[in-house]
């Protein structure tokens, strides 16, 4: 350039001599906010995690990300009242992501082509004890296993798996898919004995050598109420009907069956009698639907099954082949009132699905405990008042759902491996949630929610045949594809495109992006753009 | 080859030895038959390669050479009077970022009033603006000097304008040697560029230039002009070696050596004027002519030379600095600073006003005399200026000046319509 | 059943990259080896629209041309910000004349290149909508009606930024500028005046014609590409908000500009020799109110002193876009 005219004729690109950083009032910064959906995921998956592997059709890598939270995702797609899609930032735009479809795909996907756990980590030297084998301790059992721990569960009954065996119908969860993920746990190296039921925790940790104990026997005792009957008319509890139809004897219900209860429970044992054989099938609930606590969506499947709800009404007595009804009247408040107008209804059987409690006994005369309610108080770290005794899912107090349960075995793990080690477990502090707010929805293709196929009405009637399908890979990969990757950067390129200073970095697939501060004049062009809300302005000290 | 032809053909021929790769061509009298004649050339395939370009607008045709030239071709135009005007900003531009476009202006008056004769207002208009200006007295100095041309631009890779006068010479039928093809070729080597705009070689042309260097620009394309007083009297001689002729150089004098008055002048009125002086010489008077090829640089230290031994001189334009007199010869008075010459100073020729013989004679015998106003409008009508001017102190709204001085001669009956 | 491949990619192409996306169908501006035409160290002002337009628009023309492009600015901003002395921004050969003759020292350049027998070297020419649509206008149909091979880029900020904000042909109507100030019974810019270039550019019927916004980054690399691969005279002409003439925050450039868009106040469309041959529709459909309400130089239609009579002639103009160039999906 030497000879070239002077002043008039410049070098090229020569302006990176001119530090425009040095405008800056402001500054982005890049960070990862919490998806809703993982806040609000009782398990704590990290769901946007695994279905960023899951958009680009890497579905193993997907599951095992997954897993790294949850060992039954084929369980969880069936049976999860997903939360996590409640909170989903795209229902604000279209409707929430099927995560829980894309779960189940993952699921049975993983158990389609046979993939393992990681395998654990090097052995700890330590024993611990898990009882029952419900999702809970399945779920501790996991986690324990994975970190080396040498783990034995000990179940009373004969079979694995808890309520969700027990308490959930064939209908909604296949026992083949049930088998093949608790199979996998058991791969691990954990032993489980069957027909073991611990009657003192003490003496079974004593006996077994063991460093601590995770107790999560679950609420298999139905809770009864006073219904004046006659001797004819059979009443019976749900947590029964549901446990019996895992044996040879089905139950004897009766062609007209009334179930008691407004939770997910008393719908499944109503489709479970449906499907017995039952023509009339009545839930007797005494508050309105908008009450039920039941989720809606299986409200909705068991009135197009034909199972016929009586709303705001309670049973007053139970004679031969009838009951009589108290129609109920919503208070002020939202509470029902009896009005005094009776009504009767023809029933062979009674069934009462109004809630479960704890068998205790194991905990008898163990020192520290504190029991309230019917049920085990925990610590945060899921301890018990015993030290080295944890406890989590259905017996301890919070939301039954196996989901819950599940979340409890991995919390309670990582605290007990803490505790063998002798240190405080370290959760690292949340950030702050990507909530819709702080998305740019304009990049996301449209696209409406994929529907799940449902067995046809007349199957669903009279078999126990599952009723919700499964994505292909094809639906799933475009579910999957619906997420908006709240608050964790997707590597869409926005910030390094629209950077009008060429201020960010590209740092190569997998790596995201740099600010360039030399340059960058902090307009904030990038945090107004960024798809997913994972860059913020923070003010310059000037 | 010797050949009788028009001006501006002769000129389009020479041009189009000199291999322009670009020609931006608008029509505006009386430059037009030179662009013509190359566009047919170009047409026909003669002139090849080469892209003539029909341009919409004076201001297009100097920018269209403007990026030619910046992207490396050799580039071409030409215009006159309004035409020039028109693309001043671009002309400023051109030598502003050191482009070598060669540019014949075809000099004619500047409007209004409309006027599509010759005098040197439009180049001379132009002398700041950092162009080098030629000024042909023949057709054939026309021809010789545009070949010049273009060698000096790319050398200094600076623009230059060839003046040469509308009509006077354009459209003039005389006998004019055009050189071979060869012989140009081995005066004019291919276009080097100083810089060019090139993917190969990226660079940023045409920056914005703060006070803090931009005097040095300016100062810059000073010392290019200064560079050339030094460059044109080489390719002078060597265009002399070449092909036979005396061209170009910076002045050329005119029986100089003894004379006591001295004519200075640009352009073809050199021709009249050694007319009158040869006839004076007879007649026993001291008189010579001093002929300003290069105006633009201005040769200060030739034209002082020329006339430092004389006694007085007229400096003869077709020019008018309008509230001051001459601008030719402000800059030969500049020349002379410090000689004690008595100079005067005469305008003629303006919108095309015949410069007869007999009134320069007059006027010379005037100068010899030292008989002359400082500034003398040679053939003045004063008559009719006087009446408009006496028209003007006692009427307001004396009516338009053109028409009333055509009133007045008798040359128009417009008047009587108005 | 064989696997099918999905067409839905998350973003698609609404984001600038996409990591689904094959990397031949990601936009020039993703790549890591994208030219950076104008690089870092600009003195543009923060969020400026320009900067960015210009460096999407050439960053394409030179992919498209592999690398052999030559610039032509007119003056302007993007003149003024990228080429003071001593430093240039510029990684492209650049040339820079005056501020009403960029088309045709473009036509030079690219008969320099003719004559020279390098037809792969390709011509852009580009400049603000002052340079454009009013000073430059004259050169710019010159270049159009001789169908001279260069491509045109106007980046449209609607007024004379560079100089103070001062109305040009391409200001819309009831704008607040320096030169038509919100006073008097009709503020800002009038109604019934301005220039719309890019139908003016089709009736010169020139190859292609195309309009396009910082906003929407796909359809304008599509735009410079397709015309890169065409010859002779092109016009595109992109919408890019400036903060300080819009009255704009600096993050909010790219908004505006897809305000404008769904709004119907600018229609991104393309025309082929004079025929529009594609509209880009628009997606959401916005209301003139969520377009202006957010600038400055339209606030003197808002708030306390309201003129929604203004605000309704304003909304006919987008309706009277929307109608005549289809902009809305048969079904909307």
């Amino acid at each position: 350039m030497a000879n070239k005219p002077f002043a008039i004729t410049l070098k090229p690109g020569t302006s990176l001599a001119n530090l425009t950083g040095t405008w800056r009032t402001a500054r982005p910064v890049y960070l990862d906010r919490l998806p809703p959906c993982n806040n609000a995921c009782p398990a704590g998956e990290n769901i946007q995690g695994w279905l960023f592997h899951a958009e680009s059709g890497d579905y193993e890598l997907a599951w095992r990300v997954l897993v790294e939270n949850n060992p039954l995702p084929a369980v969880m797609g069936r049976v999860c009242y997903h939360p996590c899609e409640t909170a989903c930032n795209r229902g604000q735009l279209d409707e929430a992501v099927g995560i829980n479809s894309v779960e189940r795909f993952l699921g049975d996907e993983a158990i389609k082509r046979g993939w393992k756990f990681d395998a654990p980590a090097a052995a700890s030297g330590k024993k611990v004890l898990v009882v029952g084998a419900g999702p809970s301790g399945l779920s501790a059992a996991y986690h324990l296993a994975r970190m080396g721990h040498q783990v034995e569960i000990q179940e009373a009954g004969p079979l694995a798996g808890g309520m969700m065996r027990f308490g959930i119908p064939k209908y909604r969860l296949p026992r083949e898919v049930l088998d093949a993920e608790v199979q996998r746990i058991l791969d691990l190296g954990v032993t489980l004995k069957f027909d073991t039921k611990v009657a003192s925790i003490e003496q079974s940790m004593k006996q077994g050598g063991f460093d601590a104990a995770f107790l999560a026997v679950g609420a298999h005792i139905g809770k009864r109420t006073y219904i004046p009957a006659g001797d004819a008319t059979k009443i019976v509890d749900a947590v029964s009907v549901l446990r019996s139809m895992e044996g040879e004897d089905k139950p004897m219900l009766g062609r007209k069956v009334v179930v008691y209860g407004g939770g997910n429970t008393a719908i499944d044992v109503a489709r479970t009698a449906k499907r017995l054989g039952a023509t009339e099938a009545i839930i007797v609930y005494r508050r309105t639907r908008e009450k039920m606590p039941a989720h809606d969506f299986e409200v909705e499947e068991a009135l197009q099954e034909g199972v016929m709800i009586k709303w705001l009404s309670t049973i007053k007595q139970a004679g031969e082949g009838e009951i009589t009804v108290e129609k109920m009247a919503l208070d002020e408040k939202g509470y029902p009132q009896p009005t005094g107008e009776f009504e009767t209804l023809a029933a062979d059987s009674v069934v009462l699905a109004l809630g479960q409690d704890v068998d205790l006994s194991l905990l008898e005369g163990v020192a520290g405990l504190e029991i309230k309610d019917g049920t085990v108080q925990v610590a945060p770290n899921m301890m018990t008042g015993h030290p080295g005794i944890f406890a989590g899912g259905d017996m301890v107090p919070s939301e039954r759902t196996v989901t819950v349960a599940i979340g409890h075995g991995k919390k309670a793990a990582r605290n007990i491996d803490a505790w063998l080690h002798g240190v405080e477990c370290q959760s690292t502090p949340k950030h702050e949630i990507a909530t819709f707010d702080k998305l740019n929805p304009w990049y996301y293709s449209d696209a409406d929610k994929t529907v799940r196929p449902m067995l046809d009405i007349i199957r669903r009637q009279t078999s126990f045949d599952e009723v919700q399908g499964g994505l292909d890979e094809t639906n799933a990969l475009f579910e999957a594809r619906r997420c908006l990757s709240c608050g964790n950067c997707f590597e869409c390129d926005n910030c390094y495109g629209v950077c009008p200073d060429n201020a960010v970095i590209k740092l190569g697939p997998g790596k995201r992006f740099e600010f360039n501060y030399d340059y960058c004049k902090g307009c904030g062009l990038c945090v107004a753009e960024c798809p997913c809300g994972s860059i913020k302005m923070v003010a310059e000290d000037i | 080859m010797l050949k009788q032809t028009e001006g501006s053909k002769a000129v389009a021929e020479a041009i189009a030895l000199c291999r322009p790769e670009v020609i931006c061509a608008y029509p505006i009298s009386p430059q037009t038959h030179i662009v013509e004649a190359l566009g047919e050339m170009v047409k026909a395939g003669e002139l090849a390669p080469c892209e003539f370009i029909n341009v919409e607008s004076e201001f297009a045709a100097m920018s269209v050479a403007i990026g030619s030239s910046a992207a490396g071709a050799r580039s071409y135009t030409a215009t006159a009077s309004q035409g020039l005007l028109f693309m001043v900003e671009a002309v400023y531009n051109a030598s502003g970022l050191g482009l070598p476009i060669v540019m014949t202006v075809a000099n004619r008056a500047i409007g209004a009033p409309i006027n599509i004769w010759n005098d040197h207002s439009d180049s001379l208009s132009q002398r700041d603006s950092g162009w080098m200006q030629l000024f042909a007295e023949t057709n054939q100095e026309a021809v010789d000097l545009h070949i010049q041309a273009f060698r000096l631009a790319e050398e200094l890779s600076m623009p230059v304008m060839v003046c040469m006068d509308g009509f006077i010479l354009t459209h003039a039928f005389e006998r004019v040697d055009i050189p071979s093809q060869e012989q140009v070729d081995a005066y004019l080597p291919p276009f080097d560029p100083r810089q060019v705009l090139d993917p190969k070689e990226p660079m940023s042309i045409g920056a914005m230039v703060g006070p803090e260097a931009f005097m040095e620009v300016k100062y810059l394309a000073h010392a290019k002009q200064m560079q050339a007083l030094e460059l044109i009297p080489q390719l002078a001689a060597e265009f002399k070696q070449q092909f036979g002729r005396d061209s170009g150089g910076l002045v050329r004098t005119y029986r100089a050596e003894d004379a006591e008055t001295m004519i200075v002048a640009m352009g073809s009125v050199l021709g009249t004027i050694k007319d009158v002086v040869d006839d004076m010489r007879e007649q026993g008077h001291k008189v010579g002519v001093l002929g300003i090829v290069s105006y633009r640089p201005f040769p200060l230290a030739q034209v002082r030379e020329a006339l430092v031994n004389c006694k007085r001189f007229l400096v003869l334009e077709k020019s008018l600095a309008v509230g001051m007199g001459g601008i030719v010869a402000t800059d030969v008075r500049m020349a002379v600073s410090g000689t004690g010459l008595k100079g005067f100073t005469a305008i003629a020729g303006l919108g095309g006003r015949a410069i007869p013989k007999a009134s320069l004679h007059k006027l010379f015998l005037e100068a010899e005399q030292e008989n002359l106003e400082p500034v003398t409008f040679l053939d003045l009508d004063w008559d009719a200026v006087n009446k408009q001017l006496e028209r003007e102190r006692q009427n307001r709204h004396s009516g338009p000046i053109a028409e009333n001085i055509l009133y007045d001669k008798g040359i128009s009956s417009a008047a009587k319509f108005g | 059943m064989p696997f099918q491949p999905v067409k839905f990619y998350q973003t698609g192409t609404y984001t600038v990259g996409n990591r689904l996306l094959d990397p031949d169908e990601r936009s020039e501006q993703a790549s890591e080896n994208r030219s950076n035409s104008i690089n870092s160290g600009h003195r543009a002002c923060q969020g400026c629209g320009e900067a960015l337009g210009a460096r999407y628009a050439i960053d394409a023309a030179m992919a498209e041309s592999n690398g052999q492009l030559i610039a032509v600015n007119a003056t302007g901003c993007l003149e003024v910000f990228s080429t003071p002395y001593p430093e240039s921004s510029w990684q492209v050969p650049w040339i820079h004349s005056l501020f009403g003759n960029a088309p045709a020292v473009a036509t030079g350049v690219a008969a320099a290149m003719k004559v020279k027998g390098r037809r792969e070297v390709r011509v852009v020419a580009q400049g603000g909508d002052g340079g454009t649509t009013d000073i430059g206008f004259g050169c710019l149909s010159g270049m159009f009606e001789r169908n001279d091979d260069v491509l045109y880029i106007c980046y449209d900020n609607e007024a004379y930024m560079n100089t103070g904000v001062q109305r040009s042909s391409a200001t819309p109507p009831a704008a607040r500028t320096a030169t038509t100030m919100p006073v008097g019974p009709e503020p800002g810019n009038v109604f019934g005046q301005g220039k719309n270039l890019p139908e003016i550019a089709m009736a010169h019927g020139i190859p292609y014609v195309a309009t396009a916004t910082v906003a929407d980054l796909r359809d304008l690399e599509y735009k410079v590409r397709k015309a890169m691969k065409m010859h002779g005279a092109r016009y595109i002409q992109i919408f890019v908000p400036c903060p300080l003439g819009f009255g704009t925050a600096s993050h909010d450039t790219i908004r505006i500009a897809r305000l404008a868009k769904e709004s119907g106040m600018f229609p991104v469309f393309e025309a082929e020799h004079g025929e529009v041959t594609g509209v880009l529709k628009i997606r959401h459909k916005v209301g003139i109110e969520e377009y202006l309400s957010p600038q400055k130089r339209f606030a003197h239609l808002f708030g306390k002193h309201a003129h929604p009579e203004m605000v309704a002639r304003l909304q006919a103009i987008a309706d009277r876009n929307i109608r005549k160039y289809g902009l809305l999906e048969e079904n909307n």
